[in-house]
């Protein structure tokens, strides 16, 4: 029931925001702090209290009601590890952006709110639905808020950025919608339950050429939002034109709806079609990688620059996503978190100069650390992070990806993207030196960054610090659905023997994490299969026999019979 | 005393943090007793323990916490001292320590006084990280680390655009190295399941058939790594421009931090390359030729910082010479005694720069040894050291070893042999030619003050350990003293010989030191008290050649930076969106067109109306 509240506090508090703006401007705002502060501080208890019992299958917390039950639509909100770091992610950006916009919006104040608050309630519930109908609701819902952001509070081109922000998303999402009913119809047809349940479509079946044309519908929507290349270009307009705090959606949530949606539906519902549209999947990814580095280098707008290395790095997001290995997916997992955080801090400093010297112009700016001192450090910090320095969460994720990947079948195109590392040096290094360092073109008399800014701005490198030393608090979370994507994703394919090996070793060492032991290793015998059903028969561990079975070759005896022993000592 | 091996690298990292969050409100003499202690009591600790680890060698883990646990990759973060990783600590520390002490006089009237101590503080904390971290992973955070750090602090004088110029310049291409790095992580974990350094060590061996391709490649991989930090061909060409930082970081730079970092990674791994020998040998050839090119640059430099950044670059290759040699421990004693006297080059050099107001050009020097006579005396015997003047300096003991071994190693030939005598010949010629028209002639300009205590110390301890540090390992004929050979070998590996006749020695060591001394002499002879024009020097179109470095700079700039930029700034507005623009144009287009037919007469709709009319009749009729 407490995902209903919450998707209810978020509109509750954006309508009585737009009601309170009738007395003042500073109620709106007010009231949105509150709203989102507490929407914050669920997720935070939510963490808090989770516990990831290993292999457990359920949801954290699942809400089910009758919606349209003449056509099989339900109102289904569940929320597993995976959804609680998406929810976490949200709520934290949501008081950020309420703190960003404090100073910066002036016009229609309750109007904006209420956007605002309306596109986090989208989100929310795009990370939530486990219905593929209220998750399409979602997926429009988010849109329309977003746009009159863009197109009433934006930046000097913000109609035009607005109207092709629409048109990109809104396409895509019928191609998305079509797909959602071409699933429903045919597992209608083929079991008689028309229902739009996720947990009843995963196991629909279907000619491999109907899976991989549905699937597309899907992959096209998440891509749009993914900004991969070549549909990447509504992103910088987008991006450049919003106010500060609909840039930091944008960058930080929207755009984590498409990496969600590839990791939660497209890979689940079509793991045969996945692996057809891999290779292709996996190109594009670390073309994005590569295109948008070379972009954000060409730019003259600090925004447009941040923008395009959004694309750069939401390329990471495609590449490890179809790596189809754990070590990846987690990586991927992470990058969605920190690429929220870093590159939002970025747009909220290119916000904050702009709000200071009125241009986004690189050639106007220059010199400006010894005006703006704090702002250089944090600067300095976030522009870091989006080149993957090692000690921010960034570089954790990105590595992961990487070597993730290289285990996967796409080497070459991996040791492609490494030179990331080098063309991320030389973006991020510009954005130092053209704003920061350098030569004084024209001397700005400009306040550095007051309390409110730099609480939002220590709170984010808290965050990014924090994540890049200790990752294990996001895999605790993520493990368990990660490794059950993983594990939905890679099955089918041991029948085909060709990648043997890889699965192999993925098989054995999700075997050995249900069984709760450390054992990774590669070794092949026959036999052992009947010793690990011995193991669960002696140890009732009859839960995660379906797993064993998938095992193509076994750990050899002596291995297994360690197996045993060490199973017994955890017992 | 050993568990308080955290406390070494925290400590800087604390100084760091307090300077950062505090020390625009403390006084200077605060943040410099921050930023001096915290250091200081590093060096201290760092020795502690470095005394009661000589009693007992065996390695020691500290374990700090688990970094995260994925797929069977768990690094943790964690400490690991064995006696390779305590001499770097040591140098890193003590040498920094003393850098840090000159510092806060030298940079004392700098408006970013406090923003350069984090960023020291941040460069040797980081820089410890790097040597005792025991997976790679921990290693790159540390790598990583200090190649930010270089980047600020070459860029501390941040107004000037040459500066950020240098330090951009040496911030990516060090990352070039760094991406070869990260692809050979792909390759061990994908191997060997870990990033573990000791566990990867003993499992290569047994894994891994010498010479295989995959090995090869690993190998070649790493020390694409260690060739960009170090400074080695191909990647040497941002260590001359990085001069652009302050002379302090300059010194900490090149003697104790960032640059031997591609030193210690290839002898950390060293069984990587081993069982590569055709990567081991590449590495034995860049160290010869990088010894030889830089060499010849320093020669025609009038910058005298300029001058030691090519010094540098040629006596790392010494140090990858001997790593590719296999001669490990030689290697490690190099980088010690190079650690001392190039960081009190580099501070004696910048003490001279700073009392001639800012002056860099050794030919509007001249006559300062009366002058300045601590920094001349100093200055002198870490010029000494350098040239390898025989049986008198640690130099001579270090790099003679190297000069040796490149003959009588199992892993050396004549031709490695030759390289080594040709630098040594040109490293005492450009050092006596550096001395000669600073320290000699006549007098250019007045120095404006003395030094105070806190940069005249410094200077005086370095000079003691670059003249006594060399007695601590003597060749065999000369007293047989193998006291850092004997500490580093219970880590690394021991150099094998193909050539054992003492009495061939005997001949080689008079050879090498006929060379130094005869390079002094001629560098007597064609600089001492010689009346050069007070500017910079005039170059024919070879000598313009070596005084560019080789020219690689134009090299790379033509081949890759200009393609690069021109291919991005083509594509500014980004082609793809432009096909969707024009999609919407065509869409505009047909729009227009359109509309055009509402164009609310009654004729042209009639009209319209008759011919679909007839249109659709002849359709139907007329199938």
């Amino acid at each position: 029931m407490i995902l209903v509240w919450i998707i209810i506090l978020l509109i509750g508090t954006g309508l009585l925001a737009w009601l309170a703006s009738g007395w003042n401007t500073f109620l709106p705002r007010l009231i949105s702090l509150v709203g989102t502060l507490i929407y914050f501080g669920i997720t935070l208890w939510l963490w808090l209290e989770y516990d990831p019992g290993i292999g457990s299958q359920k949801w954290i917390i699942s809400y089910t009601a009758e919606w349209i039950p003449a056509f099989g639509i339900q109102f289904k909100l569940v929320m597993d590890g995976l959804s609680l770091l998406m929810l976490l992610l949200t709520s934290f950006l949501s008081v950020i952006c309420v703190l960003v916009s404090w100073k910066e919006i002036n016009r229609r104040v309750g109007f904006f709110h209420f956007n605002l608050l309306l596109e986090l309630a989208g989100i929310t519930g795009i990370f939530l639905s486990l219905d593929l109908f209220l998750f399409y609701f979602s997926w429009e819902l988010m849109l329309v808020p977003m746009y009159f952001l863009i197109s009433i509070w934006g930046h000097e081109d913000r109609i035009y950025a607005g109207k092709k922000f629409f048109l990109f998303t809104q396409a895509s999402g019928l191609l998305m919608l079509l797909s959602i009913l071409g699933l429903y119809f045919i597992h209608g047809q083929n079991t008689g339950i028309y229902t739009f349940d996720y947990e009843q479509l995963l196991d629909a079946t279907m000619a491999p050429q109907t899976a991989f044309l549905l699937m597309l519908g899907f992959v096209v929507a998440f891509t749009v939002k993914l900004s991969t290349v070549p549909l990447h270009s509504w992103l910088p307009d987008a991006h450049t034109q919003a106010p500060t705090a609909g840039s930091v959606i944008l960058a930080g949530l929207l755009l984590k709806t498409g990496a969600y949606g590839l990791i939660r539906f497209a890979l689940p519902l079509f793991p045969e079609a996945s692996h057809q549209l891999a290779p292709l999947a996996v190109l594009l990814g670390v073309v994005s990688i590569l295109y948008g580095a070379k972009l954000a280098f060409a730019q003259t707008d600090f925004k447009r620059l941040v923008a395009y290395i959004s694309v750069s790095h939401m390329g990471f997001i495609l590449l490890g996503v179809y790596s189809f290995n754990e070590m990846a997916m987690h990586g991927v997992v992470m990058q969605m978190i920190v690429h929220a955080v870093s590159t939002g801090a970025l747009f909220i400093i290119a916000g904050a100069v702009y709000d200071r010297i009125h241009t986004r112009d690189l050639h106007q700016m220059g010199g400006l650390w010894r005006q703006v001192p704090r702002m250089g450090t944090m600067g300095l910090v976030f522009v870091m992070a989006s080149m993957g320095l090692p000690g921010l969460g960034n570089f954790i994720a990105e590595i992961l990806i990487l070597i993730g990947s290289f285990q996967g079948n796409f080497k070459v195109l991996t040791v492609i993207a490494t030179v990331i590392l080098i063309t991320a040096t030389a973006y991020a290094l510009r954005i130092m030196q053209k704003v920061f360092y350098g030569k004084e073109h024209k001397v700005w008399e400009i306040p550095d960054f007051g309390i409110r800014e730099m609480i939002v701005m220590l709170s984010l490198t808290s965050v990014i610090i924090w994540l890049g030393w200790n990752p294990s608090s996001v895999f605790r979370l993520s493990k368990v659905p990660v490794q059950k994507v993983i594990q939905k994703i890679n099955i089918p394919e041991y029948s085909q023997g060709e990648e043997m090996e890889r699965i192999d070793r993925d098989n054995i060492y999700n075997v050995a994490n249900f069984l709760d032991i450390k054992y990774v290793a590669i070794n092949k015998g026959n036999q052992a299969q009947k010793i690990i059903k011995e193991v669960n028969n002696t140890y009732g561990r009859r839960t995660e026999f379906e797993t064993i079975n998938y095992l193509p070759n076994s750990p050899d005896i002596e291995q297994a019979e360690e197996f045993k022993k060490r199973s017994s000592k955890t017992e | 005393m050993k568990e308080l091996l955290w406390l070494i690298v925290t400590l800087p990292f604390a100084g760091a943090l307090i300077l950062a969050f505090g020390g625009r409100k403390f006084p200077h003499a605060v943040s410099a007793i921050i930023g001096v202690g915290s250091v200081s009591l590093s060096a201290i600790l760092t020795l502690l323990v470095g005394f009661e680890f000589l009693g007992d060698t065996t390695p020691f883990l500290q374990v700090a916490w688990q970094w995260f646990d994925v797929y069977g990759l768990s690094p943790d973060i964690a400490f690991r001292l064995d006696t390779v990783s305590l001499i770097f600590i040591f140098i890193i520390t003590f040498v920094g320590a003393l850098i840090h002490l000159y510092s806060a006089e030298f940079m004392w009237k700098d408006e970013g006084f406090v923003r350069f101590f984090v960023f020291m503080n941040l460069f040797i904390g980081l820089m410890l990280i790097l040597v005792l971290a025991d997976n790679l992973l921990l290693l790159y955070l540390g790598w990583e680390g200090v190649g930010l750090c270089s980047y600020l602090l070459i860029g501390y004088w941040y107004k000037d655009p040459k500066n950020g110029y240098a330090a951009r310049k040496a911030f990516i291409v060090t990352r070039i190295g760094d991406a070869a790095l990260a692809v050979s992580f792909y390759i061990l974990f994908m191997t060997f399941n870990t990033l573990n350094i000791q566990d990867i060590l003993t499992a290569a061996p047994g894994t891994w058939s010498l010479g295989s391709g995959i090995a090869m490649a690993t190998a070649f991989l790493l020390l694409g790594g260690a060739v960009g930090k170090s400074a080695q061909l191909p990647l040497q060409t941002w260590l001359p421009d990085a001069m652009a930082a302050p002379s302090p970081v300059s010194a900490l730079l090149h003697a104790a931090t960032m640059v031997t970092a591609g030193v210690y990674l290839i002898a950390r791994t060293h069984v990587l390359f081993e069982i590569a020998p055709t990567a081991q040998h590449t590495v034995a050839i860049i160290g010869a030729a990088t010894l030889i090119i830089a060499g010849m640059s320093a020669l025609y430099q009038h910058d005298i910082k300029k001058v030691l950044a090519y010094s540098t670059i040629s006596q790392i290759g010494y140090m990858f010479l001997a790593l590719g040699l296999g001669a490990w421990s030689a290697a490690l004693f190099h980088f010690m005694i190079h650690a001392f006297f190039k960081a009190l080059l580099f501070l004696g050099a910048g003490a001279v720069i700073s009392v001639m107001r800012d002056e860099h050009n050794m030919f509007k020097m001249g006559g300062l040894w009366k002058k300045l006579p601590i920094i001349f005396w100093t200055f002198l015997i870490a010029s000494a050291s350098l040239s390898a003047l025989p049986l008198i300096t640690a130099g001579y003991y270090s790099k003679d070893k190297i000069i040796w071994l490149a003959f009588a190693s199992d892993k050396g030939s004549v031709g490695l042999w030759l390289a080594a005598i040709v630098g040594a010949f040109i490293t005492a010629l450009y050092t006596f030619r550096m001395v000669f028209l600073t320290f000699f002639g006549k007098p250019h300009a007045e120095p404006t003050h003395r030094p105070g205590w806190m940069i005249t110390i410094p200077l005086m301890v370095l000079a003691f350990f670059s003249f006594a540090g060399g007695f601590i390992e003597l060749p065999q004929n000369m007293g047989n003293l193998t006291l850092v050979s004997d500490f580093v070998e219970k880590t690394l590996p021991v150099a094998t010989l193909s050539v054992l006749q003492p009495f061939t020695e005997l001949i080689f060591q008079i050879i090498s030191s006929i060379v130094a001394i005869g390079a002094v002499f001629l560098a007597y002879i064609l600089f001492f008290n010689k009346p050069f024009p007070a500017a910079e020097p005039q170059r024919n179109a070879v000598q313009r050649f070596f005084f560019k470095g080789w020219d690689f700079d134009l090299l790379y700039d033509k081949v890759i930076v200009t393609p690069m930029i021109f291919l991005a700034m083509i594509n500014k507005k980004d082609i793809i969106d432009q096909f969707y623009t024009g999609l919407a144009c065509i869409t505009r287009q047909l729009n227009a067109l359109l509309s055009a037919t509402q164009n609310g007469q009654l004729r042209w709709y009639a009209m319209v109306v008759a011919a679909g009319a007839i249109i659709i009749l002849t359709i139907i009729f007329f199938p």
